[in-house]
């Protein structure tokens, strides 16, 4: 049986073309299987390595309870099988209830990727009984002190460890989420275990991806090459273990590796995320990339149209848009050149090679860098907010 | 709560999808799926038809029985391709033993 991971897939396995056989993905796009709605970015955890954008949608640019609802109806519409809410906090909205109802209504099935620390027992029932699927919960660690730190969040710990009993008790699927850095993946192997002590169905083991607001703290947070390994064969070895019991993704940081990741599985290829003020984005850095229009689902043109036709979405779709080494490179149908995002981040253009990627003239100097930074004491973080962050103090928090 | 874990399928079990784990036919696509927490599986007709016997209440031996009198073919290698397709679902975390409340 195949089998898609869905995950927001900084390398996204492309056993997608089982359920698009009849046509070549490089000459149709067909609809995303799964999407992400981040549906604010409103979140009390101020993580120093947030996937949002460093410019935050504020409460007043989001799309309406209704304007979701439509979203949700156009997306079950097109095709899209799953969707995930997410955020910021999607659990900071007042109407995620009415939200999920309206996608399990639709047929939607639907994902909770929260952080946990504003549910109560009686909100995460409400949500079972509105068909949610499955929940997701990010932990920072695996002690109070050092998670909270983390998160930037007293208290935040403890919590997410009651609402993951909750979940489990609701006879809802649960995910643990890992995101890891320098700091705290000398946990690792008790984080596996207090996974499987909480029930847990999976593990997302996620290194941490340096876009955003975790560029901004990369030296605070990339880790060593020998802590790389180290997890590595830690992950593998629970797999093994675990097969079963707890299914364990893994994600790497691109930063050693030699070949880029497949990053979104190839822009515009096999996902999209809808922003809290209802932007359609190849992925949830994409707005980092200065110069691309993206079109909004408060423009008069279909999620589907502007999935298939928008100037951003096409921008970097395929290998048309590639310079060299991309252009004449044997593995470009394999990595699409890596993450465009990074590209653009670190060499100041999204249509250059991914410095991931040992063929970029910038690779030597970048992995030298993060290695330097790795071994460097700079452990304060720039925390995430809305005031384009606050520095950690000298004694921490 | 959910069902038990490490579930090993053999003749006797009566296996169900749990609640997290919904075999759906999408009408885009024209093919049947199982949607589950951040997958989505693609079943061939057999795995399917298979799926659609798993009640909970049918044992796998009583599900190949049905098999092989719709198919006229020997129960044997039917009961052994049906626990192997099984056996892979449960590994993945997509099977269960209990039934559980619908959602």
């Amino acid at each position: 049986m195949s089998d898609v991971p869905l995950v927001i897939p900084p390398d996204a396995s492309d056993s997608l073309a089982v359920l698009e056989k009849q046509r070549s993905t490089a000459e149709t796009f067909g609809i995303p299987l799964a999407v992400l709605l981040e549906i604010t970015h409103r979140c009390p955890l101020q993580c120093p390595y947030c996937s949002n954008p460093v410019e935050l949608d504020r409460a007043g640019k989001e799309l309406t309870t209704d304007e979701w609802k439509k979203v949700l109806s156009e997306l079950a519409e097109i095709g899209v099988l799953q969707v995930h809410f997410s955020g910021g906090e999607p659990t900071a909205r007042k109407d995620l209830v009415e939200l999920v109802k309206h996608a399990s209504d639709v047929d939607l099935y639907t994902n909770l990727i929260t952080s946990a620390v504003l549910l109560t027992r009686e909100k995460l029932g409400e949500l079972a009984d509105a068909g949610l699927c499955h929940v997701q919960i990010s932990f920072q660690g695996i002690e109070e002190g050092l998670a909270d730190r983390v998160a930037g969040y007293k208290g935040g710990h403890r919590k997410k460890l009651e609402v993951a009993k909750w979940t489990r008790e609701l006879d809802l699927p649960l995910t643990v989420n890992a995101v890891m850095h320098r700091q705290n993946l000398h946990q690792l192997p008790d984080i596996i275990q207090r996974s499987v002590d909480l029930d847990a169905d999976r593990l997302e083991v996620a290194n941490v991806q340096y876009y955003g607001w975790a560029l901004k703290n990369r030296a605070a947070l990339m880790p060593t090459v020998a802590q790389l390994d180290e997890c590595t064969r830690t992950v593998e070895e629970a797999r093994e273990r675990l097969k079963g019991r707890l299914t364990i993704d893994y994600v790497v940081p691109d930063y050693y590796a030699l070949r880029p990741k497949k990053c979104m599985g190839g822009w515009g290829r096999q996902f999209f995320n809808i922003s809290p003020a209802g932007k359609v984005l190849p992925c949830h850095a994409a707005e980092s990339i200065t110069g691309l229009d993206f079109l909004s689902v408060r423009s008069n043109h279909s999620i589907a149209w502007i999935w298939q036709n928008s100037e951003a979405f096409n921008r970097y779709r395929g290998t048309g848009w590639m310079k060299e080494p991309c252009k004449s490179c044997e593995f470009r149908e394999i990595d699409f050149g890596g993450c465009r995002c990074q590209a653009f981040a670190l060499t100041g253009d999204a249509a250059n090679t991914d410095p991931a990627c040992a063929l970029s003239p910038l690779h030597e100097t970048i992995f030298k860098q993060a290695e330097a930074e790795a071994e460097g004491e700079t452990n304060r973080f720039l925390y995430r907010n809305f005031a384009s962050g606050t520095l950690e103090s000298e004694n921490g928090g | 709560m959910a069902g038990p874990r490490n579930i090993s399928v053999s003749e006797a079990s009566r296996p169900v999808l749990p609640r997290h784990a919904k075999l759906k036919y999408d009408e885009t696509r024209k093919v049947w799926v199982i949607l589950a927490p951040e997958r989505v599986l693609a079943p061939d007709e057999i795995a399917v038809e298979v799926l659609q016997l798993c009640d909970g209440k049918r044992s796998v031996g009583e599900v190949s029985d049905q098999l092989a009198a719709k198919y006229a073919a020997p129960r044997e290698a039917i009961l052994t391709d049906v626990i192997a397709m099984l056996q892979d679902l449960a590994d993945k975390g997509f099977l269960t033993e209990i039934r559980e409340k619908t959602p």
